[in-house]
């Protein structure tokens, strides 16, 4: 029972959440026994339902670390969504734009490049934070409508496709992640990165550095730790996980770049750091769980007739939950719960 | 006086630039200039309801980047009311009501919960674009039409300025009074003085007796308020119908326009103007044709503008002391 004991503010949270989700679905007219039975039902009855959630859940988990790895230290990246199709655009144009290559390098390859590309657009907002005190919440933002009006334009221009369509053409078979039966490779490079993270903060000194800054950045300064280059680098290696969750994306579920991929996955990756309570392997159940409710969602309207947005009002009230420990507490009266902080003023640096 | 000209010396040249280049294009093309700055004015508003909210909640000491939220919702719940009911002006108190409610939910969970405040916000956007998007329904329309328009008779008879700031809708003249009613709050009524000194030492203002929750709930609240005006300002009546996600970043660009501003509601609205004077010359630019083929790019110009300003300001701009602590007696 003792390994429950860090779970029992998310599953509180989740329980809650679902609860309260049952009594909208009521309210607005729908039977919550029958949505979630759907939502279940196409989630994890089958082979081929289970390896649909699966692959929802990889850019989940891609994006969920970005959140999680930059709130250690002590950055909110909101960014996701652009970091994620900057990484995905890059990743199809080394897909399509090289023939001839071995699986085994033009993979990989795709999957570096559209990483970097997710990096170096993360790091944007890691420079400006670092040397101007500009807060990352706004930049990252900014720089997600820039990310968006940046790849479309690629998409309908350079990199654009024969046909009317403004998306890539379809990466070649060389450098597609491919499906395993029903399970998607790409879970598996996820996960990876999921311990590569835990890794790379618990066991190295720039995860030491990394926690010192989002612990006391004062603290940090006065130990010798240059606090604007932990900032700038841990920004980067976040776009560098968003980028990778596009270019497996890309890679691996739709073939190609196409506007409007996975929006919302900014959000979502918050909802997952804090379920998972920063902590990276904590982060592959959340994902599970948020991309099992995005699997069944469709099934959810088919069956049962529920507009699948239910799941971002239950999104939502999950965060609520495990963002104010307090209300979680009424049920644990004499444990201590660790709190999640990340407010700094703005322009402090 | 002297030092006052010298420390706002850009400000003043800014102005000045501005107004002549202004003048010089209004004496060779008046309908063009007179159609941009009405643009800029009605692309201003929105942002400074929601930039008044922001600095409300930041002057006691809250940061609330559930702005963007707050105005998804209420241009939601506002669209909703007013198609029901067929009342533009209950749609109106509806807006407000919802921007109240979530103001006060912010207050709860920062205040009495001492949550986290940037999680807060993040909670109340997605709550609003969930809801916002489970709730919506296709095809409603508003029985009465968008909010009428209201000219001020001989004013709206003058060369520019009068097309420009005397022939509007209501909600674009109730933002104007506002940013002064907001100012005189802040800057000359002892609430005010309350709600600063909340915001840079709230120990010191207890200790004169001045509760920090009731500052910072009241202040939330009426923010929430303001918010829900530039919520129902967008779907009331700058679009007249709902569409999902229509906030479209705005909550976050008033921000950045509190922030460029200076948290003084006069700022704010020079601020707004800025952004509003970018937002309008991307419309002209696409309307006369200009880079027709790469809209993207004239898409990006508010977002840019954003970002440069905020790193090129941000530093020398100075926060309210006690922004986003959570305030608790011991």
């Amino acid at each position: 029972m003792r390994w429950l004991k860090p779970a029992a503010v998310p599953l509180i949270a989740v329980g809650l959440a679902l609860g309260i989700g049952a009594i909208v679905l009521a309210v607005s007219g729908a039977n919550p026994i029958e949505a979630y039975g759907a939502l279940i039902d196409g989630s994890l009855s089958s082979q081929k339902t289970i390896g649909r959630t699966l692959e929802k859940a990889t850019p989940l988990i891609m994006g969920g670390l970005a959140v999680a790895f930059a709130f250690r230290a002590g950055l909110f990246n909101i960014g996701g969504q652009g970091q994620l199709v900057v990484g995905g655009i890059f990743a199809a144009a080394v897909g399509f734009g090289f023939e001839g290559l071995p699986w085994i390098i033009h993979a990989p390859l795709a999957l570096l490049v559209g990483a970097v590309a997710g990096a170096a657009w993360g790091s944007i907002a890691g420079l400006l934070k670092a040397t101007s005190g500009a807060h990352e919440v706004i930049t990252t933002i900014m720089l997600n409508f820039v990310a968006l009006n940046l790849t479309d334009w690629l998409a309908s221009n350079s990199w654009k496709d024969e046909g009317i369509l403004s998306r890539t053409p379809a990466v070649e078979e060389s450098a597609v992640i491919p499906l395993w039966g029903s399970f998607p490779t790409g879970f598996l490079v996820a996960v990876a990165a999921s311990f590569g993270c835990w890794y790379l903060l618990e066991r190295t000194t720039l995860g030491f550095e990394i926690r010192s800054v989002g612990l006391n950045g004062d603290a940090a300064r006065y130990a010798g730790i240059s606090v604007q280059r932990i900032i700038v680098a841990t920004m980067a290696i976040s776009g560098l996980l968003a980028g990778a969750g596009g270019a497996i994306e890309t890679q691996g579920v739709i073939g190609r770049y196409e506007p409007g991929f996975n929006a919302g996955l900014g959000f979502n990756g918050i909802t997952i750091a804090l379920l998972a309570r920063n902590h990276p392997l904590g982060v592959i159940p959340a994902a599970l769980l948020i991309g099992a409710m995005e699997a069944g969602g469709s099934m959810m309207q088919f069956n049962a007739d529920v507009a699948p947005e239910i799941t971002d009002i239950i999104e939502a009230l999950m965060l609520l939950f495990v963002a104010t420990p307090i209300v979680v507490r009424w049920f644990f009266s004499h444990q201590e719960i660790a709190e999640v902080s990340v407010t700094s003023g703005w322009g402090s640096s | 006086m002297n030092a006052l000209l010298i420390r706002s010396r850009w400000v003043i040249l800014t102005v000045v630039v501005f107004v002549v280049i202004t003048l010089f294009t209004a004496e060779f093309q008046q309908d063009q200039t007179t159609a941009v700055l009405a643009s800029a004015l009605r692309q201003s508003t929105p942002l400074v309801f929601g930039a008044l909210c922001g600095v409300l909640c930041e002057r006691s000491g809250v940061v609330n980047i559930g702005i963007e939220g707050q105005m998804l919702l209420s241009a939601f719940v506002g669209f909703m009311v007013a198609s029901s009911t067929g009342s533009l002006l209950a749609g109106i108190l509806a807006g407000m009501l919802t921007g109240a409610l979530m103001g006060a939910g912010l207050a709860g969970l920062s205040v009495t919960l001492q949550g986290d405040q940037i999680i807060a916000g993040a909670v109340l956007n997605i709550a609003a674009f969930g809801i916002s998007s489970y709730f919506f329904q296709q095809g409603l329309t508003l029985p009465s039409g968008k909010t009428p328009q209201v000219s001020f008779g001989p004013l709206a008879d003058l060369p520019v300025v009068g097309r420009v700031f005397f022939i509007n809708r209501p909600l674009t003249y109730l933002s104007l009074i506002l940013i002064w009613v907001v100012w005189f709050v802040l800057f000359r009524t002892r609430w005010g003085l309350w709600t600063r000194s909340v915001g840079e030492v709230p120990s010191a203002a207890e200790t004169v007796g001045i509760s920090v929750a009731r500052v910072r709930y009241t202040n939330l609240i009426a923010g929430g308020c303001l918010a829900g005006l530039g919520g129902a300002y967008l779907s009331l009546e700058a679009v007249g119908s709902f569409e999902r996600m229509m906030t479209n970043g705005r909550g976050f660009v008033a921000l950045a326009v509190m922030i460029f501003g200076r948290w003084n509601p006069i700022g704010i609205w020079g601020a707004a103007l800025l952004f509003g004077y970018a937002s309008a010359v991307q419309t002209q630019l696409q309307f006369r044709g200009w880079l027709a083929d790469d809209p993207q790019f004239i898409g990006m110009i508010p977002y840019v503008v954003c970002i440069v300003v905020l790193a090129g300001f941000v530093g020398r701009a100075r926060p309210p002391a006690a922004v986003g602590q959570p305030y608790s007696r011991e």
